[in-house]
């Protein structure tokens, strides 16, 4: 009886927490089906009929659609060459034992202590100098740099873990170095791959300062460059149904597949905190 | 075996290895040397001032209202955001008697926690950018629908409350991810410690604090230093919601901020260098402190 009483009081507690939490976003969700009247009216009041307009306007006008489509090239792209080389560097960091291999472990590693503003004004030229400024193959390469340290340090871990035997037996099967990496050891490490993938998807979907100083081309902005220049500007401010619709198209996918696979997600990334 | 050992770790390892010094390793290094010259980004060469942008820094108000508030900041977020999932980690795990671990309905809450956590941080600021707009902002027409409009207020375009409201997202973001976290801790403690401390008559109260606590020491200084880093960064949500940006009178001015108007509006790279060395040092001294501190209350077992 005991028990139930303060289970209760229990449910109370963390019930007001989520409440807080979704607050937020449903009224989010709501005001982006109302019309710029009905949100200056109240807050809480639900929509005569679903503005789905907006979500429209949002999408051409306002560009987020191919702000969108800017960020999956972005996003998409580093993602691929992040794990690509993170998984090589990691694996041949963790595997072999060659001199130098723990300078450039610590080298990498330490790459993680840095905050990214110290490197923000030098960072510009280089890619300027490169004829990379404004350019999705320059984004690419700098979400993917700026990664690297991560993700080395998380695999690196995790292919010192892997057992030894079946790349011993594929090297006397006359397997070569790259077939043993691709073909043996890449496959074995995937639920690795695939929590630091998680991890490194939502934290290259967050970036903002970067594309904020290397992203200057209107055309090529990213989502949270688009959002952040759509919300500041003066004559979005009238449109206000709009930027709401703007906001839920961009929370929604992410938050749609976290409801998906959540049980991974959450997984994936608590274990990258914890390592 | 042998064969190919070196060509294939030549050719795995000189890809990312000319990409991170490209672009991470070379930029490092030369904020170093930056921050000791005046550059203005136009003229051929750089002259050396050595350490005057440094002593320039110490004179300058924007940059100090900057360092306190991060440092505000410093101070109010990691403590509040593990204070606050601690407690909730244990109302999820403590519930449902010893036996059955967890209250009713604990995956649920932790669904529902982690969502801030998917939200980028621009998108967290245009968000909450409305929810404080004076007017028809859902702060405002909250505290209306519950009879308290004497609170209602430009909470952003206040001096005072500018740096709370801005606290308080920061806060709210980061809590659920910390709450699974700690969970994911707590929920490892072997269950026979458990079983064997309740039949020595301790309660469940006593069992957190002598036992679990203890346990989840490691995930709260991993937690420290996460959010020690996040408390000295705030540059995105103070860009996009706060006037100026930086808030009025400089009430949310950030480091990162400063430095970035520096360099990209004004053009002194020198200085904003400096900035950043500065900011860099601070980090490392807070990590390698947050690391001593806890250290010594580690506990293993299991």
């Amino acid at each position: 009886m005991k028990t139930r009483l303060s289970d209760s009081l229990l449910h109370v507690v963390l019930a007001v927490w989520a409440l807080l939490v979704t607050l937020p976003l449903a009224w989010a969700v709501l005001s982006s089906l109302k019309t710029d009247a009905e949100i200056f009216a109240s807050p809480w009041s639900l929509p005569a009929s679903p503005q789905w307009g907006n979500w429209v306007r949002a999408w051409q006008e306002a560009h987020i659609g191919r702000y969108l489509l800017n960020t999956l090239i972005v996003v998409g792209g580093a993602l691929v060459l992040v794990m690509l080389l993170g998984a090589l560097t990691a694996y041949c960091l963790a595997r072999y034992d060659f001199p130098g291999s723990r300078i450039i472990y610590f080298g990498l590693v330490a790459g993680m202590l840095f905050p990214v503003f110290l490197a923000l004004v030098p960072l510009f030229f280089v890619v300027d100098q490169l004829g990379l400024l404004g350019t999705y193959h320059g984004l690419i390469l700098v979400y993917a740099a700026y990664a690297l340290p991560f993700t080395v340090f998380l695999l690196h871990a995790f292919f010192r873990g892997l057992p030894t035997a079946t790349a011993e037996a594929a090297f006397i099967d006359g397997c070569s170095h790259a077939g043993v990496f691709f073909r043996v050891m890449l496959p074995m490490a995937r639920p690795g791959m695939v929590s630091v993938g998680i991890f490194n998807f939502l934290g290259l979907w967050n970036q903002y300062l970067l594309p904020l100083v290397l992203n200057p081309d209107p055309d090529r902005y990213v989502l949270a460059q688009g959002l952040a220049a759509l919300a500041v500007s003066q004559g979005y401010r009238s449109d206000f149904s709009g930027l709401f619709a703007g906001l839920v198209i961009a929370i929604l996918p992410v938050l749609a597949a976290y409801v998906l696979f959540q049980r991974q997600i959450r997984a994936g990334l608590t274990a990258g905190a914890v390592r | 075996m042998r064969h190919g050992r070196y060509r294939f770790l030549i050719g795995a390892l000189a890809p990312p290895l000319l990409l991170y010094g490209v672009f991470v390793v070379s930029p490092y290094a030369q904020a170093f040397y930056l921050a000791l010259t005046d550059w203005d980004g136009l003229s051929a060469e750089a002259r050396i001032v050595g350490l005057a942008n440094f002593a320039d820094l110490w004179s300058d108000p924007l940059f100090l209202a900057a360092l306190r508030n991060n440092g505000i900041l410093l101070l109010i977020v990691p403590t509040a955001v593990i204070a606050l999932a601690l407690f909730f980690a244990a109302c999820l795990t403590l519930g449902g008697g010893t036996k059955r671990r967890g209250v009713r309905g604990s995956g649920l809450y932790r669904i529902v926690y982690f969502f801030p956590q998917l939200l980028s941080v621009a998108i967290l600021g245009v968000l909450f950018q409305f929810v404080y707009t004076p007017g028809d902002g859902l702060l405002n027409g909250l505290l209306g629908a519950v009879g308290l409009d004497s609170l209602e207020r430009a909470w952003l375009a206040d001096p005072a409350t500018a740096l709370p409201a801005v606290t308080a997202v920061m806060i709210w973001s980061a809590v659920g991810f910390y709450v699974v976290l700690f969970t994911a801790a707590m929920e490892s403690v072997p269950t026979d410690v458990v079983e064997a401390a309740v039949l020595d008559g301790a309660g469940r109260f006593t069992v957190f604090r002598r036992i679990t606590l203890p346990l989840v020491g490691d995930s709260v200084q991993t937690a420290f230093v996460y959010l020690g880093i996040l408390a000295l960064d705030g540059f995105a949500l103070v860009q996009i919601m706060t006037v100026g940006p930086g808030g009025p009178d400089n009430a949310t001015e950030v480091v990162g901020l400063t430095l970035y108007r520096a360099a990209f509006t004004y053009g002194e790279f020198g200085y904003a260098s400096a900035m950043g060395v500065t900011l860099f040092f601070i980090t490392l001294t807070l990590t390698a402190l947050a690391l001593r501190a806890t250290r010594r209350e580690r506990v293993e077992l299991a």
